[in-house]
């Protein structure tokens, strides 16, 4: 092994209570040697404040158009061990529960084959390896899908289905209104082709959150995004409500005053909830979990567009299902997916994302091909400007 | 930059193995690629498709959807997958000596 080489700014990273991937990193260099020169050129980059890393990369395994993401470095004579140095992105389970065995055998595999650097996880979901190279892609990828106990495939990347992902859903919360693990694993499995062939204008995500609170943050980083809620009344024990009174807890000031749509009132011993009018923002269950529980009938929200700024505009996904049952087998969930997939393929741009090509084309479009009526729900307010285009067929002509 | 040797010739090929120009494309360098893209032989419908995203990149200056080139040839996804078992980017793309995809791969 080489001596390693001297990286004072990186060092500095070594300080400090938080956990420090330089640290990390170093652990992995003591026995790897791509391990150590990624730290040799990741100072360099300290240094002279730049990327050096090649632009793009194509490399794969047979069979599937992504997974993988090649990556090139731009100074190999200095760093020859991370002139390769590709990216595999392994599907997560759902909900990124893993048992130790699991993650003992794709770490065997990743000792051998790559750096011994991972991100656990990726911002979409993956379980990512990082640093490899060309050669090894493949053994890889066979490897870890041969597992005996625990196989993992590859996840997405290009145009195409990303890995979906989801909340830690009913195995741990309270909150959840639909079982998200297993949604995401069946939509994930439904739509392997989608997600291992890239045949779309450009990439689709979905995340899949329990509830409103969203800890997937799927509003704001998935074209399809999935929200639990409910449709009939919030459950109230008025004995827990009154125990959080006596508590010294503040209903009035911390709950009633803050509920956004003030439906609710509190006369000190009994909480009432107007819930025709209740938007189901979480506030009030959040605040006393004990007392307040979502009501039975449960299913989920679907809001699409959810987007980073390129080139648009970022965008937050918006409501196109208020609601719709979510249950095995999920029929109507895929068909949904299904014709909205279909609608963008046939009149996407290269690279327009479904939310921009939304956009683009108008809300009638969309909705039309994918036959669902308008309704005030999808909007905060209606159009302030009078450019308004009717159907032919809705004009009179005479 | 790498250089492969096809049929006498050297020619100039980034480190994913694609042309860095489309011009220096021969149907012997399809064949070359072939190999390492893992086709036996280049069958009358490899030829079919690599002769379509030619013609394409070559009018309009992109290489084409895929929903157009299945469309145009006639191949569903997965026809294109047996064809060239590295997929339309990588496999037929790299084949016909078209520039290399790039973007959010
Ligand atoms: C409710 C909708 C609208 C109302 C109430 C409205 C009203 C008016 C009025 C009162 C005038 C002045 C006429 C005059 O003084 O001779 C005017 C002029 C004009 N409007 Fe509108 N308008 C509307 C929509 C539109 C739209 C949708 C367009 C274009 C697509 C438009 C384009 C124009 C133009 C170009 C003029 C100037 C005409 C000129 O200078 O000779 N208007 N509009
Ligand atoms: C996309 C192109 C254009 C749009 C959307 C547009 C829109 C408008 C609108 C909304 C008005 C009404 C202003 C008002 O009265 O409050 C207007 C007025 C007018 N536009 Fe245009 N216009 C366009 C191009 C042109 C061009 C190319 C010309 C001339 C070569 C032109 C000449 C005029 C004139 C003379 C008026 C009337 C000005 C006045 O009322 O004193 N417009 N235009
Ligand atoms: S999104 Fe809702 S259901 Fe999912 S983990 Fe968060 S609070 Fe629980
Ligand atoms: S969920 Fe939100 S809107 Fe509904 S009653 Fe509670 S605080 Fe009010």
């Amino acid at each position: 092994m080489t001596e390693a080489k001297k990286t004072p700014l990186l060092d500095d990273l070594e300080k400090g209570p938080w956990p420090s991937f330089v640290t990390e990193m170093k652990k992995a260099a003591a026995n790897n040697l791509s391990a150590q020169d990624l730290l040799g050129q990741l100072e360099l980059s300290y240094e002279d404040k730049k990327a050096h890393w090649k632009h793009g990369g194509l490399v794969g395994v047979m069979g599937y158009g992504g997974g993988v993401i090649g990556r090139y470095s731009d100074v190999p004579e200095q760093f020859p061990n991370v002139e390769h140095f590709h990216t595999v992105r392994i599907n997560q389970p759902s909900g990124w529960y893993y048992n130790t065995k699991a993650l003992r055998q794709v770490c065997d595999v990743w000792e051998k084959y790559g750096s011994g650097l991972t991100n656990l996880h990726g911002s979409t979901g993956d379980l990512v390896l990082l640093g490899t190279k060309t050669e090894h892609i493949q053994t890889i990828f066979d490897e870890v899908s041969s597992f005996e106990e625990h196989p993992m495939d590859l996840g997405g990347s290009g145009s195409n289905l990303r890995t979906p992902s989801c909340c830690a859903g009913p195995a741990r919360c309270e909150f959840a209104l639909f079982d998200t693990t297993d949604l995401c694993h069946e939509l994930t499995n439904e739509f392997q082709d989608y997600l291992h062939r890239p045949m779309w204008p450009y990439k689709s995500k979905i995340k899949i959150s329990g509830c409103p609170n969203d800890c997937v943050a799927s509003i704001a980083r998935s074209d399809f995004s999935f929200q639990g809620t409910w449709r009939d009344d919030i459950k109230i024990d008025q004995e827990a409500v009154r125990a959080y009174a006596e508590g010294g807890f503040d209903i009035q000031g911390l709950v009633i005053d803050k509920c956004p749509t003030k439906c609710m009132s509190f006369d000190g011993s009994e909480l009432k909830i107007d819930n025709a009018n209740c938007t189901r923002c979480m506030h009030c269950i959040n605040k006393m979990c004990k007392a307040l529980r979502p009501g039975d009938d449960r299913g989920a929200t679907i809001l699409i567009g959810g987007k980073a700024p390129i080139l648009q505009g970022a965008m937050m996904g918006w409501v196109i299902v208020p609601f719709m049952k979510i249950e095995p087998p999920y029929e109507e969930v895929k068909e949904f997916l299904e014709k909205c997939w279909e609608w963008w393929d046939e009149n996407g741009k290269t690279r327009e994302r479904i939310g921009e090509l939304i956009l683009r084309l108008g809300m009638r479009n969309f909705l039309r091909a994918i036959e669902r009526e308008p309704i005030p729900q999808m909007v905060v307010a209606p159009r302030a400007n009078p450019f308004f285009f009717w159907w032919p067929e809705e004009t009179v002509q005479d | 930059m790498a250089f492969i040797e096809v049929a006498g010739q050297q020619i100039e090929v980034d480190e994913d193995g694609f042309l860095l120009n489309p011009d220096t494309w021969t149907e012997d360098v399809a064949k070359y690629f072939s190999k390492e893209e893992g086709i036996d032989e280049l069958t009358e419908d490899h030829w079919k498709v690599i002769k379509y995203l030619r013609d394409y990149f070559f009018q309009f200056g992109i290489a084409p959807m895929v929903r157009k080139l299945c469309k145009d040839t006639g191949f569903s996804l997965k026809g294109i997958y047996e064809l060239f078992p590295t997929g339309p980017a990588k496999g037929a793309c790299k084949l016909a000596g078209l520039p290399k995809p790039t973007g959010c791969v």
